[in-house]
């Protein structure tokens, strides 16, 4: 690196990619989650998470503990406004058809009976996430999306309220995590991989994460 | 048998004598309370002054957890005899100070007695706050009870036996606390005067910069000559020691901007330092941060601060260290350590990476962190965790290389410093 560094936001948040890849584009193999294209005000809700302690990740707590909220913010926004390719999903699992159907269906449709909306009835139907606040559930490594479902059942992982997701995670048994994360990491993106822009329906339960949607 | 009934009686009237002592080393220069929270009057000048003072102090660092009602306690402080749960000081009548007067507060600050007689452990730092005036207590006083009540039940101590008992927090503080008041040197200047009071009181710097004795005592004596961090294994380096912290030989302004902004032109703050420049000391006055730097920069000189021992390098871990530094570190540090000025600080000649004690190293590449984002700096640079990809074999042959290159002469890190957790 030459003696002196630009100074731009990339710069400023480079110390990132050495978990999440060059530029936030991590792949979905490892453990941890992409942060390139993500709803900014997503991104935002989870760094305040980790600071506020809302969320609990060690070196994600160590990084944003002193940190503003305008910076959390342009953080966020630099992040968002990346538009790079995704690498190509491995489409193999080890999981067997019967989990990945369940999986597929608590996706798709969700399980009324037990009061657990489809995931694309919030995530969107292709499941690439909502602006500004709710993420894409594709194209994130089996491990990083298991742990976080799982951290709702453990009510390791909060958001400010109403915490709409920690109401729906915490119906999910072990093998509804499962099945479900084995299916969403199977899944390729689609020609447009980008959170859209609303959905087509109200969400069906009251989310912080969607501040003008009651 | 008269005697050893004699010397039974003898033995009770010693530690009877003794009990009495230490009552009365307890009790010495209180004075009754018979005020009410009522009688206090209020400004809005005093709390304003008040919330300054709380900043000054970092009051929140331990009374505010992350995320929950500003001054309505719950941090745990990890201590080598337990935990000591910070209190509820909003003014919440069953949980925090509501029924507190004027009085019980400064009787707390600068006593260490709670409101209902209780002696209260030292985790709250009363041996320095001893030295805050009654006007400054009053002024702090107002501002808390201006705050929103949070009614947070206070969480009991979990401290081992026979830490956990009154009488022996008695017996502690006969032996190692004594109530004072901050004197001023007549021969100094105001200003030093100034940055001494709140060095030695509400800044409570000794806490961490001094050293501790087996009852987990500061040692005034030794002043602010460095200390390990109970539990967390950061070290506090020596403010009077140029080779470790020590700034005597600093131009004023790096000291202050060092303090209001977190960075430096000779340095920058991390791990528990930078929790209090971004809690307390970027919101201080420039006139106390000059004040607090004048006092830094006229600490006496020790020159007998510990020096790394250079020993033989081995080859092989130099080598091993050397592909790590290449593959992890340099994208920043640069191949030779050269840094960038104003992003990624320099590691050759950095007096950091050369202290005796690589304590803190091991923290900074295992956690990372940001600087924190202050005013003057309010976009900072930050360095990545590298603890779940670089074992402690790796962490030691790193920062062994870091150590023993460029011109850096310090002792070589071994897998025993980097292993204790």
């Amino acid at each position: 690196m030459a003696a002196t560094v630009p100074d731009t936001i990339g710069q400023r948040v480079a110390a990132c990619i050495a978990c999440h890849g060059r530029e936030g584009a991590s792949s979905n193999a490892g453990y941890f989650p992409r942060l390139a294209g993500k709803p900014a005000g997503y991104l935002y809700n989870q760094l305040a998470s980790f600071r506020d302690g809302r969320r609990y990740n060690a070196e994600m707590t160590a990084m944003v503990r002193f940190m503003t909220d305008d910076y959390l913010r342009e953080i966020a926004d630099y992040f968002a406004s990346l538009d790079l390719p995704y690498p190509r999903v491995a489409t193999a699992s080890d999981a067997s058809a019967d989990v990945l159907r369940r999986g597929q269906a608590l996706a798709m449709q969700g399980d009324s009976a037990r009061g657990i909306p489809a995931c694309t009835a919030c995530h969107g139907a292709a499941l690439t996430g909502v602006q500004p606040g709710i993420p894409g559930l594709i194209g994130l490594p089996r491990l990083y999306v298991s742990s976080q479902l799982g951290a709702w059942l453990t009510d390791d992982r909060h958001a400010l309220v109403p915490d709409c997701m920690a109401e729906v995670g915490r119906k999910l048994t072990t093998a509804d995590i499962n099945a479900v994360a084995s299916w969403l990491a199977t899944q390729p993106m689609p020609a447009d991989p980008k959170p859209v822009a609303a959905l087509p329906a109200p969400l069906p339960v009251a989310c912080s994460a969607m501040p003008t949607t009651k | 048998m008269s005697r050893s009934i004699k010397v039974l009686i003898a033995l009770c009237v010693l530690l009877g004598a003794a009990a009495a002592g230490v009552v009365a080393l307890n009790l010495r220069g209180e004075e009754t309370i018979t005020d009410a929270p009522a009688d206090f009057t209020s400004t809005p000048q005093l709390v304003e002054r008040g919330r300054y003072l709380a900043l000054a102090g970092n009051c929140a660092g331990c009374h505010t957890t992350r995320g929950g009602a500003a001054y309505a306690g719950g941090r745990g402080i990890d201590t080598p005899f337990g935990t000591v749960y910070a209190s509820n000081l909003t003014p919440d009548d069953a949980t925090g100070l509501g029924r507190w007067s004027a009085s019980a507060f400064w009787r707390a600050m600068h006593h260490g007695r709670s409101r209902d007689g209780r002696l209260l452990y030292p985790a709250f730092p009363y041996p320095s706050f001893t030295r805050v005036t009654r006007d400054d207590s009053d002024a702090i006083y107002a501002y808390l009870r201006s705050l929103p009540p949070a009614a947070r039940p206070n969480s009991p101590t979990r401290l081992r036996f026979p830490y956990d008992t009154q009488a022996a927090l008695a017996v502690w503080r006969a032996v190692s606390f004594k109530p004072g008041s901050f004197v001023a040197d007549a021969a100094k200047p105001a200003e030093w005067n100034r940055g001494a009071y709140l060095v030695e009181g509400l800044g409570h710097c000794i806490a961490c910069h001094g050293s501790r004795n087996v009852l987990g005592a500061v040692e005034e004596t030794r002043g602010l000559a460095g200390g390990s961090m109970p539990v967390d294994d950061w070290l506090a380096p020596s403010l009077t020691a140029p080779r470790e912290a020590g700034v005597q030989d600093w131009p004023v302004q790096d000291v202050i901007a060092l303090l209001h902004t977190g960075t430096s032109l000779r340095g920058s703050v991390m791990g528990p330092m930078a929790e209090v420049v971004w809690r307390s000391t970027q919101h201080l006055s420039p006139a106390d941060v000059a004040a607090i730097a004048a006092y830094l920069k006229a600490l006496p000189v020790d020159a007998s601060a510990p020096r790394a021992v250079t020993a033989r390098r081995d080859a092989a871990v130099m080598a091993r260290g050397g592909r790590i530094y290449d593959q992890r570190c340099a994208y920043c540090h640069g191949d030779q350590g050269e840094g960038a000025p104003g992003a990624y600080p320099a590691l050759a000649g950095n007096r950091a990476v050369q202290m005796a004690s690589p304590a803190n190293l091991i923290q900074a590449v295992r956690h990372g962190g940001f600087l924190p984002a202050t005013a003057g700096n309010p976009r900072p640079f930050g360095m990545p965790p590298f603890g779940h990809v670089l074992d402690d074999d790796d962490v030691a042959a790193v920062l062994s290389y870091i150590r023993g290159s460029w011109g850096n002469d310090a002792d070589a890190v071994s897998l025993r410093q980097t292993a204790r957790r």
